[in-house]
C-alpha cells in the first residue's frame, strides 16, 4: 500500500486516475442513491449500453470526417442524454412494454457502437478501454470535463433534493403537492445518464452499472436517511475505486474489473454478515 | 356528454339503481352534460358534480354528485370494487375523470392543494425506503417550507408535534421499515396532520391496524372534526360505521345514498349498496341492532 502511495505521489498518470476516481465517486454516491432507492438500476443499465453507440459515432466522425472537436466523452454524453429521455418516455408512456423496449434500445445502442467501431480506422484496439474502462489513461482534459459534469450532477442532485426525495419515495404524494413528477423523473434519468458517462471512464460501460448501484446498495444496509446514504455511498465508492486501483496496480490487473470485484465482494460480504447476524438472533 | 357511454343510457354493470338520499335521483345520461353545477354551494369543503370515471371504458364511478358538509366526519362505504379509492383519487386529479367537476371551497384542487390533505393506503409506498418517521412527516410541510428552502426548527417542531399527536414522538428518528404496520399508518396520518389542511381524504386508514392504532386514529379524526375540519374516510368495516362516523356516503359505482349516519345507514340503503351479499347485510343489521342506529333489517 505504501509503495502505491509513493507511486501516486511520483507519477502524474496515477494522480489523474485517483482524481478521476474521487470526482466520479461523489456523483456515484449522490445519483447512485437515487437510482437504488427508486429501483431503476435496470434503466440506468440500459442507458449505459446505449452510451457505446454515442462513443462509436463520435469516434467515427472524429477520425473519418475530421470532427476533431467531437470527443468520445462528448459523444457518450449526448448519447446518454438521448437514451435517458427516450427510455424515460417509454417508461412513462408504455409501462406494459417497458422491459421489452428498454432491452431492445440498449441492444440497438450497443450494436450501433460496435458497427461504428468496426468501420473506424484503428478503433477496434480502443474497444476494451470503452467496455471495461481504463482509468490509468485519463488525461487532464478529461479530468476537467469530469469535474464539470460532476458539478452539474451533484449540484442538480442536491438543489432538487426535496423534489427528488418526494418523487422517489411517494410519487403520488409528490404529484399532490404540485411537483411535476414526470419532469423530475426525466431529470433523475438524465442525472443517472451523466453519472454513467462519468463512471464509464473509470470502469467502462459494461461494468458501470455495478459501480453506480453497489456502493449505494451497501450503504442502504446501514443508513436511515437518504443524505446519510449519499455520503456513505460516496465514501464506499471512493474506497472501492482506490482499493481497486491499488490492487490492480500492484497485481498488474485491469483497474476497472478490479474495482468492480472490490464493490461486488463488499456487497456479498455485508449481505452474508447480515444473514449470519439474523441467523444468530433467531 | 360522456363519450365513453354515449351509446347507451342504461346504468353501468354492477350499478345499483337506488335512490340517493335527500330525494336525489340518478340523472338521465342525455341530460348530464347540460348540468351547470349551480346547485352546489360554493362554500362546501368538497363538491363533486356529475363525476364519472372509467378504466378502459369500464365505468368505475358513474355520475357521482355529492357535497361534503363542513366540519363532518364522513365514512365512505361500499363493497369491494365500488370505486371508493377511485373516488378519492379522482377528486385529487390522480386519475383522469371521464366527465364532471370537483371543487374544494369553490376552487379546483390545483388551486387548493394546501387545504387538502390525503392519507393513501399503506401499501402504496416502499417501506424499506431510507427515511425516518420524522422525514416522512416533514414532507407534509414541504408546501409551507418551500421547495428550495432548508427545513427550519419551527417546521421540525411542527412535524414532531404531529408525530406526538399520533403517539409516535419516541419513534421519530426510527427508519420507517422498523415500524409496525399500525405505526406506519400513523406516520402517514401524521404527515397529513403536519400539512394543517382543512379537508382530509383518507383511504382505509383503519385497515389491518391494531386496536391501539384504531383508537388513536379515531380519536384524531374526531378532534379534526371538532376543530371544524372535514374528514372523508374510506371504511370497510360496517359494524363500526355508526359509532365512528356522523355522515356516510354509500357508494357502489354511483352514490346510493348519503347523509347523516342515523338516517342514511339503513338496512334498505345497505341492501341497495351491497346487493345480495347477505353476510355483510347481516353484519350491518347486527351492528345497527346493537347500537340502536338506523332502521331494522
Amino acid at each position: 500500500m505504501f509503495e502505491f502511495i509513493e507511486n501516486v505521489a511520483r507519477y502524474p498518470f496515477l494522480q489523474h486516475a485517483v482524481a478521476a476516481g474521487l470526482l466520479a465517486s461523489v456523483a456515484c454516491g449522490v445519483v447512485g442513491t437515487y437510482v437504488v432507492v427508486r429501483r431503476i438500476t435496470y434503466i440506468a443499465g440500459g442507458i449505459a449500453h446505449c452510451v457505446l453507440g454515442g462513443i462509436g459515432i463520435a469516434r467515427y466522425l472524429n477520425i473519418e470526417h475530421g470532427w476533431t472537436w467531437l470527443t468520445p466523452l462528448g459523444g457518450a454524453t449526448v448519447a446518454a442524454i438521448i437514451a435517458a429521455l427516450l427510455i424515460g418516455w417509454v417508461s412513462l408512456r408504455a409501462k406494459e412494454r417497458e422491459d421489452t423496449i428498454i432491452s431492445a434500445l440498449y441492444a440497438v445502442g450497443m450494436a450501433t457502437g460496435v458497427l461504428f467501431i468496426q468501420i473506424t480506422t484503428g478503433m477496434a484496439t480502443d474497444l476494451q478501454s470503452y467496455l471495461f474502462g481504463n482509468i490509468l489513461l485519463v488525461t487532464p482534459q478529461q479530468i476537467w470535463m469530469i469535474g464539470v459534469l460532476n458539478a452539474v450532477i451533484v449540484g442538480a442532485g442536491l438543489l432538487f433534493y426535496k423534489q427528488l426525495l418526494a418523487v422517489c419515495f411517494d410519487e403520488e404524494f409528490a404529484r399532490l403537492r404540485g411537483v411535476p413528477v414526470e419532469l423530475f423523473y426525466l431529470l433523475l434519468l438524465c442525472l443517472a445518464a451523466l453519472t454513467v458517462v462519468l463512471l464509464s471512464s473509470v470502469v467502462g460501460i459494461i461494468l458501470v452499472i455495478a459501480l453506480l448501484s453497489l456502493p449505494a446498495a451497501v450503504a442502504g444496509f446501514f443508513c436511515r436517511s437518504l443524505w446519510q446514504m449519499m455520503i456513505s455511498a460516496t465514501l464506499l465508492c471512493t474506497l472501492f475505486v482506490i482499493g481497486g486501483l491499488w490492487t490492480g496496480y500492484s497485481l498488474n490487473l485491469l483497474a476497472g474489473p478490479t474495482i468492480i470485484v472490490w464493490a461486488g465482494g463488499s456487497y456479498l460480504l455485508v449481505t452474508a454478515a447480515r444473514a449470519a447476524g439474523r441467523l444468530r438472533r433467531a | 356528454m360522456r363519450r365513453w357511454f354515449s351509446h347507451t343510457s342504461a346504468a353501468p354493470p354492477g350499478c345499483v339503481e337506488g335512490t340517493a338520499a335527500g330525494g336525489r335521483r340518478p340523472r338521465a345520461v342525455a341530460t348530464v352534460g347540460l348540468a351547470t353545477g349551480a346547485e352546489h354551494p360554493r362554500e362546501a369543503p368538497l363538491s363533486i358534480h356529475d363525476m364519472t370515471v372509467a378504466y378502459q371504458q369500464r365505468p368505475v364511478l358513474w355520475d357521482v354528485d355529492y357535497d361534503a358538509p363542513e366540519g363532518s366526519l364522513v365514512g365512505i362505504v361500499g363493497p369491494n370494487g365500488a370505486g371508493k379509492s377511485t373516488l378519492l383519487k379522482a377528486v385529487l386529479d390522480l386519475v383522469p375523470k371521464a366527465s364532471g367537476r370537483v371543487m374544494f371551497y369553490g376552487q379546483p384542487y390545483r388551486r387548493q392543494r394546501a387545504l387538502v390533505g390525503y392519507v393513501p393506503q399503506r401499501e402504496s409506498i416502499d417501506w424499506d425506503f431510507p427515511v425516518s418517521a420524522l422525514d416522512v412527516v416533514l414532507m407534509g410541510r414541504y408546501g409551507r417550507i418551500g421547495w428550495f428552502r432548508p427545513v427550519t426548527r419551527a417546521h421540525r417542531l411542527a412535524a414532531l408535534d404531529a408525530l406526538a399527536r399520533v403517539g409516535l414522538a419516541d419513534l421519530a428518528r426510527r427508519q420507517i421499515s422498523q415500524l409496525s404496520g399500525g405505526q406506519q399508518q400513523r406516520v402517514f396520518l401524521a404527515r397529513a396532520l403536519a400539512q394543517e389542511a382543512r379537508v382530509y381524504l383518507m383511504d382505509e386508514p383503519l385497515a389491518s391496524v391494531d386496536a391501539t392504532t384504531e383508537r388513536t386514529i379515531i380519536a384524531i379524526l374526531r378532534e379534526l372534526r371538532d376543530e371544524g375540519r372535514t374528514v372523508l374516510v374510506v371504511h370497510h368495516d360496517l359494524q363500526t360505521v355508526p359509532e365512528y362516523f356522523d355522515h356516510v356516503l354509500l357508494l357502489n359505482t354511483r352514490v346510493v345514498a348519503h347523509g347523516p349516519t342515523a338516517r342514511t345507514f339503513t338496512a334498505e340503503n345497505l341492501r341497495k349498496t351491497y346487493g345480495g351479499r347477505l353476510t355483510l347485510l347481516e353484519e350491518a343489521a347486527h351492528a345497527l341492532a346493537q347500537r340502536g342506529g338506523g332502521a331494522p333489517a
